[in-house]
């Protein structure tokens, strides 16, 4: 039919990075990277990239490379805000896309690995992204000295033009391409004063996000949208207890369907393929597979929960002691304790898994919104017998990641393989995949213990935590972030809590669960759990939740002498914010929630703070408990330090999406499992946040000049406990176990 | 045997097994892919498109009972509204990853033809079928606001 067209039409190697970014990209020519080059390079005269972040073309366009992929948190506005901002360009002739697998050029500086994640994208980029811009327009300025022979310092550049102002001369960047290619790039260029930021930290709709438009018309390329000649479509049928392997299969049922191309086992199951997506599902209604289940999670949820429990009352791995516990708690004069419960969850990013791979006999080419793109890259190149450089991952826009989509593609290049690369494999997966078969926050159990003296002061805090190590399963990360038995993820909040309490203990245990675990947008069980034991604490103690939380915070962290800190190298000399940072955010959030003020009948309001992802941030929220003990979140009042607001608007965007991620979950959300296989199955059934659910969010940002600090994740640490008080406030019953439900 | 329909104004016809999902003949026959697919069974709102004018899951709908239907996806939505839509969708910057917007904006558009003046709770009534990852929730509600505003003129 006529309106048919094939996407391939769009899908060449240099193009598809561009059509991930905008369909039309102009006139803008290859250019060679330093290591790398493109197979269809032109002139690399015709456009000029004095370094891996960016090119400027002859039409004058300015594309950046974001070495992050873009899962929705804007981070190709920001990338492109900051090399925009220091190379004086205007912001109508940016344009961003995503770049190639190149560890060397575009490893995330916190991991020493190309990735994209833990809310450090602009954190990591800033500097470096800041210097290629500024690289660029030294460049530019010294080929207009050279051109109209002045005193480069007699040159400005302002919103993409460059002029000299004496003789009236100017010329765009464009004009400047060939001279400046030519040039030898300078170092140590200086940056530009903060005072002089014009894009920078704008917020009069000027800078506008540069994916909308795509997003909004249907063009914008995610891996299910990718199609290539001959491509085949594959299912894939995964056992339903973790663990199982595939012991043999029965396809002659599968093979009589029309459009059926092949059946084949993989590691993870039995892949059918076939022409369309349709024909394989149906195809994988007859497939039978008689699974090995030797190996496999047998349990359900309840003895999951059991076991861990069993582990709750012994003493764990040590993540944090100061002073003595246990005498302290013994001379209270006033203890409280409390065990909190978190559920299995899934992440359920609206875009099912859904790459592409392409194999010949030497290269092996994957289109995925994939964040782990090292790793990633690493794992094709093993399972192949290929070397790294051989695997190119094109990175597409990816419909959510939330920790969810690291390294889908290899399931995909297993596919591939086990075809002997006949046929490009386009693999898609199922909402019910999603929830049976995934990545989980894995379950959590908590115990809190206080002990209050005479006058109510907090002097001792005990805190233990169960559940599985996100990162053991992932040596690349596990090696940095497991420090004496203690996965950084699972006490981040609690062990680096900067409460100034006499004497605090932080243990952990590393549960055994062989469903696979993966980090979850802003994994604020820990902050759920203290911050709503604050709450607890306060009401035993006859004290304001505000008041106690500010008393607790009036002296510097880093001066308290702490004897254990089982933490990163790396992160050990930044646990803490710089005080008064949190307090500042959390006066913040209830001054402009007026807090203290009075509610009507049924009606709470809860306050609670965060400091994650380098990021100090408090909430103020507000509830109305109707009779039959429904809740409804009215408001939320946001107050974040974030350093530089780059793109104040985007981080606005993040902490409305944070919150509605958390609350959602909070709210509704629950994997279980009998027998070792997931209960749920689709969107009826594991509830996440619609709109009717959705509260009012106020944001209010702190100005800053420091570097930038997290932005995507802080937002949904906090609001859970926000809440949760909220309601304690409304009810006196504090919700000790997730989701909430109705009180 | 063929389904014939017209799909964004034109005049097509399909040579698919007409128990095929609408959703999966859009996209892979026909090969427009702004409409997604995020939970096959009618309950995400990812793969809304216009069947006669209302919006439907196409995901829930088979190829063999749209027999003579007018089909929109987003790439065909065209018109004042559809226009005025779209600019408050970019004036508001309301999307984030972006895969459900296409079934949003689908159904504001269904909602606002029905409506010209939602309330809040209009908005929620329309909407709530639609399920956003991201949580733009906030940004929607204001952008089919501000459609209103603009379409009044
Ligand atoms: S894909 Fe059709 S409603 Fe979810
Ligand atoms: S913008 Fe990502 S699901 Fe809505």
């Amino acid at each position: 039919m006529e309106k048919s067209r094939e996407v391939e039409s769009r899908i060449t190697r240099r193009s598809v990075l561009k059509g991930a970014a905008f369909a039309s990209a102009g006139l803008v020519i290859g250019f060679s990277l330093p290591q790398r080059s493109f197979s269809n390079s032109q002139s690399v005269q015709e456009t000029f990239g004095p370094n891996a972040f960016l090119r400027v073309a002859r039409d004058n366009s300015v594309t950046i490379i974001s070495k992050h992929v873009e899962h929705g948190m804007g981070i190709f506005t920001g990338l492109a805000t900051v090399i925009a901002e220091e190379l004086d360009a205007d912001w109508s002739q940016v344009k961003a896309e995503p770049a190639p697998a190149d560890a060397d050029l575009f490893k995330n500086l916190a991991f020493g690995i190309q990735s994209t994640g833990g809310s450090n994208s602009m954190q990591n980029s800033f500097l470096q992204y800041r210097r290629a811009g500024a690289t660029a327009r030294a460049m530019l300025v010294e080929a207009a000295a050279a051109r109209w022979r002045v005193a480069s310092a007699e040159i400005s550049i302002d919103k993409g033009i460059v002029m000299h102002e004496a003789s009236g001369r100017t010329a765009s960047f464009g004009e400047l391409v060939d001279q400046a290619a030519a040039l030898p790039v300078p170092e140590d260029v200086p940056l530009k004063d903060p005072s002089r930021f014009r894009l920078i930290g704008r917020d009069d709709g000027t800078v506008k996000r540069l994916d909308s438009p795509a997003k909004t018309n249907g063009t914008a390329l995610y891996g299910i949208d990718v199609k290539l000649p001959g491509m085949l479509v594959a299912v894939v049928a995964h056992p339903s207890r973790f663990g199982s392997t595939v012991r043999s299969f029965d396809d002659s049922e599968t093979r009589q369907i029309p459009g059926i191309v092949d059946v084949v086992e993989i590691p993870t199951g039995v892949a059918v393929l076939a022409e369309s997506f349709w024909a394989a599902l149906k195809g994988r209604e007859k497939l039978r597979v008689d699974w090995d289940e030797t190996a496999a999670e047998k349990r359900g949820t309840d003895e999951i929960i059991s076991n861990h429990r069993a582990l709750l009352d012994q003493p764990g791995n040590v993540a944090r002691r100061d002073g003595d516990v246990e005498t302290a708690l013994a001379r209270a004069a006033k203890t409280v304790t409390a065990d909190y419960s978190f559920p299995i969850l899934a992440h359920a990013p609206l875009e099912p898994v859904a790459c592409v791979a392409r194999l010949s006999s030497d290269s092996c080419e994957v289109w995925s919104g994939d964040a782990n793109v090292t790793p990633l890259q690493m794992k094709i190149a093993a399972t192949l017998g290929f070397r790294p450089d051989q695997v190119e991952i094109h990175a597409v826009f990816a419909g959510g990641h939330f920790g969810r989509r690291n390294e889908t593609a290899l399931e995909a290049v297993e596919i591939v393989k086990a075809i002997n690369g006949r046929a490009p494999v386009k693999l898609q997966w199922t909402r019910e995949e999603e929830l049976q078969n995934s990545v989980y926050m894995p379950m959590y159990l908590h115990r809190a213990t206080a002990g209050l003296d005479d006058n109510g002061n907090l002097i001792a805090y005990s805190h233990r935590i169960v559940g599985k190590s996100l990162l053991l399963d992932s040596p690349e990360f596990a090696a940095q972030f497991v420090v004496n038995g203690t996965d950084f993820t699972s006490v981040v909040g609690l062990a680096t809590t900067s409460y100034d309490i006499p004497n605090i203990l932080v243990e952990s245990h590393n549960a055994v669960v062989a469903m696979p675990a993966a980090t979850w947008r802003s994994n604020y069980n820990k902050t759920y759990a203290i911050e709503t034991f604050l709450d607890q604490v306060a009401r035993a103690a006859g004290r304001d939740p505000y008041e106690l939380r500010r008393s607790l915070l009036a002296r510097d962290p880093r001066e308290k002498k702490i004897d254990v800190l089982s933490v990163p190298e790396p992160v050990k000399d930044h646990i803490f914010a710089e005080h008064p940072r949190e307090l500042r955010v959390l006066e913040l959030a209830a001054q402009r929630a007026g807090w203290g003020e009075a509610m009507g009948p049924g009606r709470g309001r809860g306050i609670a703070l965060a400091y994650a992802y380098s990021t100090p941030v408090a909430q103020v929220a507000e509830v109305t408990v109707a009779d039959d003990g429904k809740i409804k979140v009215d408001r939320i009042v946001c107050a974040i330090d974030c350093g530089v607001a780059v793109n104040p608007d985007v981080i606005r965007a993040q902490m409305e999406g944070s919150i509605a991620f958390t609350l959602g979950s909070a709210l509704h959300s629950e994997i279980t499992m009998t027998g070792g296989a997931v209960d749920q199955s689709n969107f009826h059934d594991f509830q996440v946040m619609r709109i009717d659910e959705m509260p009012k969010v106020e944001v209010h940002i702190v100005p800053s000049a420091a570097p930038p600090t997290g932005a995507g994740e802080p937002g949904g640490v906090p609001v859970a406990a926000a809440v949760a008080n909220a309601v304690f406030a409304a009810t006196g019953r504090m919700y000790q176990s997730l989701p909430f439900g109705t009180v | 045997m063929a389904t014939t329909l017209t799909l964004n104004g034109e005049g097509v016809s399909f040579d698919v097994d007409p128990e095929t999902p609408l959703l999966w003949v859009i996209r892979e026959t026909a090969g427009l892919t702004g409409t997604k697919f995020g939970c096959g069974a009618g309950l995400c709102g990812a793969c809304t498109v216009h069947v006669d004018g209302s919006p439907v899951r196409s995901c829930t709908i088979a190829l063999g009972d749209v027999q003579g239907a007018s089909i929109t996806t987003v790439e065909g939505a065209s018109g004042d509204l559809a226009e005025a839509v779209r600019k408050a969708w970019i004036a508001l910057d309301v999307v984030q990853c972006g895969y459900c917007q296409s079934g949003q904006i689908m159904a504001a558009i269904a909602l606002l033809e029905q409506t010209p003046h939602p309330t809040d709770a209009d908005i929620d009534d329309a909407m709530s079928g639609n399920i956003c990852r991201c949580g733009t929730y906030q940004r929607i509600r204001a952008a089919i606001h501000l459609t209103a505003r603009t379409i009044e003129g």
